[in-house]
């Protein structure tokens, strides 16, 4: 190309080579993600250090910090709220696990092209939409002992007075149903995207070979939504992990803590016990948890790069 | 196409599933539907335990107007604008930027930079909350005001945007910028007149998903600011609920107006909405 005889251009090439000319290939770059590595690094690099670090002390927030060295995960080994913290983070793991399939299940049942179908589509995805908060609010009132719709149900069958989120065996599981509302939607528009953008080709091939119903599901279409499944995994699982709001909003990790999660103890620990370094532990053994599916979705969205 | 479209099937069973549509969106959403009944619903009927029939007389104006006399939720919604409206515009910015940076140009670290925002992007907001909560109380003094919850979110969902951006733009061919900078364009010109006109419909997407995520945050709320002044509408309904511990219809009216512009946005940007949401779902 001859270019720098276009006049339509306002070109620069006629200058004398400034600096800034000769080395501007290799600077934009680093000033264009200036900003966002300098946000990035002051409100999420720097305090994941330093949390880990606030995780070895004994400190109110206030008087001067004491090192302690491992004492704060000592403690939390002995801490029987922890356990239950960890036990209750893995039932939201494992129940969180029906939200793909759900949302698969939902979105099968969508995917047909009849007359009002996209507007069903957007209000299934409704509870995704809304805030968390307002989904507590919505569930703890849908519990609620007296004036619950869940009460009201169970009266046409002579049960009477049931408070689940008031029972320490049943309140965490109420605010895991809860949870699974918007992710069972979430999971759902997934898999309506992986649906539409199937090859259909694949799918008459398997019919033409005899294939339907369940066979042809597992065979021809279940493979070829392998990316929506692995996104929504991911993200169920980040999601159980992360739950707070709920707990805050529903139960605030009661009866007894009997519904507590990590992220909620973690909270309850550092601002309402003031115990900011044994907080932090906290924080530090949900970030190690969580550093597994981060180091296995980075692995796979990194080949994915490579190859 | 699959399952088998319900125009190859029987009539009998076209007409139950054109019929089982709506029950099944009715139970679905059954929580919000009872929420959006309350919500018009009077002090008396509510009174006599009539939760879940059909509200004999409506009272949705002066429901939602007592929300909005009786309670700062005015103030909470003009703060939740306030705080997600710059947080989201900033967070696209600078994403912008980064991601063309990790799109287009080969340099050293540049795909371990691209690791760190994805990986940033999921770690749990706890394991941030105490540096960042002393940072805003003791070294920069803005604990309960609006910028610290801009300046945070900015910097959180710039790791979302930074992921969602670079592997837009990394479609965007090669010869587009090879031919600008061939012509002598200058390197921030390119970024400016040829990557930022066809990155609009990311953009775009982006910002409708970031909104939603902004405007629905709790946690932050909670532990950045305190006064009604400055706190989002999710925050303050929460503590609403302490005031208004019977007042259900007031309760729900409130809710219903924290939900609104999230769905309202959701609804005018559907294609938007789930374009930036299912990036990622369709292929790999």
């Amino acid at each position: 190309m001859s270019s720098s005889a276009t006049p339509s251009l306002p070109v620069v090439t006629a200058r004398p080579e400034s600096w800034w000319h000769r080395h501007q290939a290799s600077i934009t770059p680093l000033l264009l993600l200036l900003p966002a590595l300098a946000a990035f690094s002051l409100f999420v690099l720097w305090p994941i250090a330093s949390s880990l670090w606030l995780s070895l002390h004994d400190w109110d927030g206030i008087s001067e910090r004491r090192f302690i060295g491992f004492d704060n995960y000592r403690e939390l080994f002995d801490d029987r709220v922890f356990w239950t913290s960890i036990v209750n983070n893995i039932w939201w793991l494992l129940a969180f696990m029906l939200a793909p399939a759900l949302g698969l299940a939902i979105a099968l049942f969508l995917n047909q092209s009849v007359f009002g179908i996209r507007l069903v589509k957007s209000l299934f995805f409704f509870p995704f939409v809304i805030s968390q908060v307002v989904v507590g609010l919505v569930f703890a009132w849908f519990y609620n002992p007296q004036y619950g719709l869940l009460n009201e149900v169970l009266r046409a069958f002579g049960i009477e007075g049931i408070s689940p989120l008031d029972s320490e065996t049943g309140a965490t599981f109420a605010v895991i149903v809860a949870g699974l509302w918007p992710q069972i939607a979430y999971c759902m528009i997934l898999y309506l995207a992986g649906l539409a953008a199937m090859n259909p080709e694949v799918i008459e091939a398997a019919r033409m070979d005899g294939a339907k119903g369940w066979r042809l599901f597992w065979h021809a279409v279940l493979p070829q939504l392998r990316p929506a499944t692995f996104i929504a995994v991911v993200v169920s699982v980040i999601g159980a992990l992360r739950s707070f709001d709920l707990v805050a909003i529903m139960t605030a990790g009661g009866p007894y803590s009997s519904s507590t999660v990590l992220a909620y103890y973690m909270y309850e620990q550092t601002f309402l016990s003031v115990r900011y370094g044994y907080g932090a532990a906290v924080a530090a053994v949900l970030f190690l948890i969580m550093n597994v599916y981060i180091a296995f979705f980075l692995w796979r969205m990194l080949r994915r790069e490579q190859a | 196409m699959f399952p088998t479209p319900i125009q190859d099937r029987s009539r009998a069973a076209q007409a139950f599933y054109r019929a089982s549509l709506i029950p099944a969106l009715v139970v679905w959403l059954l929580p919000l539907v009872a929420i959006a009944f309350t919500s018009i619903r009077s002090i008396d009927e509510l009174n006599q335990g009539r939760f879940w029939t059909w509200p004999e007389e409506t009272r949705f104006v002066e429901n939602y107007t007592a929300v909005f006399t009786q309670s700062p939720m005015g103030q909470f919604l003009v703060n939740s604008v306030l705080i997600t409206v710059p947080a989201v515009a900033l967070s696209i910015a600078l994403s912008a930027m980064a991601g063309y940076a990790l799109a287009k140009y080969r340099f050293r670290g540049s795909l371990v930079l691209f690791a760190i925002f994805i990986a940033g992007n999921f770690v749990p907001f706890q394991i941030l909350m105490i540096p960042v909560r002393d940072l805003f109380v003791n070294v920069v003094p803005l604990y309960d005001t609006i910028l610290a919850l801009v300046l945070f979110h900015m910097a959180f969902q710039t790791g979302f945007c930074t992921l969602f951006m670079r592997n837009f733009i990394k479609q965007i061919p090669d010869a587009l910028i090879e031919a600008a900078r061939v012509e002598g364009v200058s390197e921030l010109r390119i970024f400016w007149h040829v990557v930022l006109p066809l990155v609009r419909p990311a953009m775009a997407a982006l910002a409708v998903l970031v909104f939603t995520f902004v405007w629905n945050d709790f946690f932050w709320a909670l532990v950045l600011v305190q006064s009604d002044e400055v706190r989002p509408v999710t925050a303050g309904l929460q503590a609403l609920r302490g005031t208004w511990t019977s007042a259900w219809q007031l309760i729900s009216a409130g809710a219903i107006i924290a939900a609104l512009p999230p769905v309202a946005l959701f609804f005018l940007m559907q294609r938007h909405f789930i374009a930036g949401l299912t990036l990622g779902a369709t292929k790999g």
